[in-house]
């Protein structure tokens, strides 16, 4: 960080790189097949109904497997239950500044996906109802990412009451 | 019942953004230095090491403490690392605290650092995972949704975030260790700070700091023998929950409710915001200061706003909190929990210099981590239990 090549030099910048194998597993393999055909999965709790959306293969509450006939299928609407409008550049993330980032409560799931949101900055709101925008059936994989983001949709505000323990 | 611990020695690094005049080793040897010096060691006075630090994906050096072992005094005595992401600087004084606790030791030294100039911290935090699209931007892009969750929950004023920003600053401009010294701090130049995560501004967010602390803790044998102001650890807690579950309260976990609950219990403590003096919170983000007011219980739920809006927590208050600054004003991350608990053993000791509040007896330290999933606190007093 010195202009004077006689300098000590104090810091430098290097590059470390590191290639991981990563293996989805079981339930998230499933989940993410179903991805690939335009389908959302989740997955019911035996012991309290819950359903866990992307599904994850257990449940963190009650330690107990979700059984291979606990898989529902879900619509690609739900509710914003909280959001963030990002103006901070990050290298990892793709996306133009400034951005809507959500949590949205797909329509019977009980826990919320994170994703983007396309909309005008002055609209987006809790209990704002929205709709995935899915990217040309040619270029699905096996990937969240098929979402290029979810759009809001023309029905009225979810009640605060139904969505408030999501948050 | 374990066996009575004090704080004898405190060291802290000045907090700044890059430390050019220090590698890694040579950070934590000078706060480690300055605790031994604090509480009249020599390194062979020490019995064992904790060391702490956050994710080591930051500084790219996998498991550093075996690279630091030298520099922190480790050599041929047992050495232990904690990591429980940003709660780790609590996370570590309170193993210390359990090895002299437990009997095993007598006096142990605890350090705890980061490194963030030779890092990436947004970076670190912002993965992009496999099958998944990445869109959270660092720890702002997560908290700032569950802080907007608040908003909505407590009805709390706008610019509660803003008055929390500028009292830190304030309280900073009388500790030379803090990070930010900002001489012209004021509402409006919060205000008109830039969005980052709406609902967070530039100035309601922490910096990025290079910094170690550290501090040496001893058995009662030995702390009773001083003669200078010791702090007496009177009780410790550590809490944690998964990061997702359906149901999950992420604004205000069961983990901080239980924990603090516990941590009470422990030091018999019933009425915490008389009972207790002062506190250091672990406040990233402006607004974590009056949600971790309601986690701690000193505030009802949905009411901690107030008492920012009150001046409760401001340095002339009845409830001072962050009276260093906090972690508004200086964030090496992995020691921000440490320097917490360090501080508020400062406090209880008397030598905290300008920012010291008056005849503080009692003092809370309080860090939380990962997605607000871990907590560790602890209260020390200038009295034994």
């Amino acid at each position: 960080m010195s202009d004077d090549k006689n300098d000590p030099v104090e810091i430098f910048r290097g590059h470390v790189e590191l290639d991981y194998q990563y293996t989805a597993g079981v339930s998230a393999s499933r989940f993410l097949r179903a991805v690939e055909q335009g389908k959302f999965l989740g997955q019911k709790c035996p012991v309290d109904g819950r359903v866990y959306f992307p599904s994850r293969g257990s449940c963190p509450m009650h330690a107990v497997p979700f059984g291979d006939d606990s898989t529902v299928e879900l619509p690609d609407k739900g509710t914003v239950v909280t959001y963030s409008i990002v103006r901070v550049p990050s290298e990892n993330i793709p996306l133009e500044l400034p951005y809507i980032t959500v949590q949205v409560l797909i329509d019977g799931a009980d826990t919320a996906l994170g994703h983007v949101l396309d909309a005008n900055l002055d609209d987006v709101r809790m209990g704002m109802r929205v709709q995935a925008k899915w990217k040309p059936k040619s270029e699905w994989t096996t990937s969240m990412a098929n979402i290029e983001y979810f759009v809001p949709i023309d029905e009225p505000d979810a009640d605060y009451e139904t969505y408030k323990e999501h948050i | 019942m374990a066996e009575l611990t004090a704080v004898v020695g405190i060291g802290q690094t000045k907090y700044q953004s890059k430390h050019l005049d220090h590698s890694m080793p040579s950070l934590v040897r000078v706060a480690a230095e300055k605790a031994l010096a604090d509480a009249d060691c020599t390194w062979a006075d020490i019995d064992a090491v904790i060391l702490g630090k956050a994710p080591d994906m930051f500084e790219g050096v996998m498991m550093p403490e075996l690279w630091l072992n030298d520099a922190i005094g480790g050599a041929y005595k047992p050495m232990l690392r904690v990591h429980t992401a940003g709660s780790v600087g609590g996370s570590t004084g309170i193993v210390a605290a359990s090895m002299v606790q437990s009997g095993i030791h007598e006096r142990v030294l605890c350090v705890a650092f980061e490194k963030q100039s030779e890092s990436n911290a947004t970076w670190a935090l912002s993965i992009s995972m496999p099958f998944s699209l990445a869109s959270v931007a660092g720890a702002g892009g997560y908290f700032a949704p569950l802080v907007r969750g608040y908003m909505r929950r407590s009805g709390a004023p706008e610019d509660t975030g803003i008055r929390v920003a500028v009292k830190d600053r304030q309280n900073a401009l009388k500790n030379p260790l803090a990070h930010l010294q900002l001489e012209d701090i004021s509402f409006d130049m919060v205000a008109n700070s830039p969005m980052l995560w709406d609902p967070i501004r530039y100035l309601e967010t922490c910096p990025s700091s290079d910094g170690a602390c550290a501090m040496v803790m001893e058995s009662e044998a030995l702390a009773s023998k001083r003669s200078n102001k010791v702090a007496w650890i009177h009780a410790t807690e550590m809490r944690s929950e998964p990061t997702q579950f359906s149901g999950r309260d992420q604004v205000m976990p069961q983990a901080t409710l239980d924990n603090s609950k516990a941590l009470y219990k422990k030091a018999g403590i019933t009425n915490p915001r008389k009972e207790l003096d002062c506190a250091e919170i672990y406040v990233p983000f402006s607004w974590f200061e009056p949600m971790w007011m309601e986690g701690m219980r000193i505030a009802p739920i949905n009411e901690g706003w107030k008492m920012t809006y009150e001046g409760a927590t401001a340095l002339d208050g009845d409830f001072p909190v962050n009276m260093s600054g906090g972690v508004l004003s200086s964030n090496p991350i992995g020691a921000s929990g440490l320097i917490r608990f360090a501080e508020a053993a400062r406090q209880v000791r008397g030598i905290a210099d300008a920012h010291q509040v008056d005849g503080a007896k009692k003092a809370l330290g309080h860090a939380y981590g990962g997605g607000s999933q871990y907590f560790s606190t602890w209260i020390v007093s200038s009295e034994k239990p």
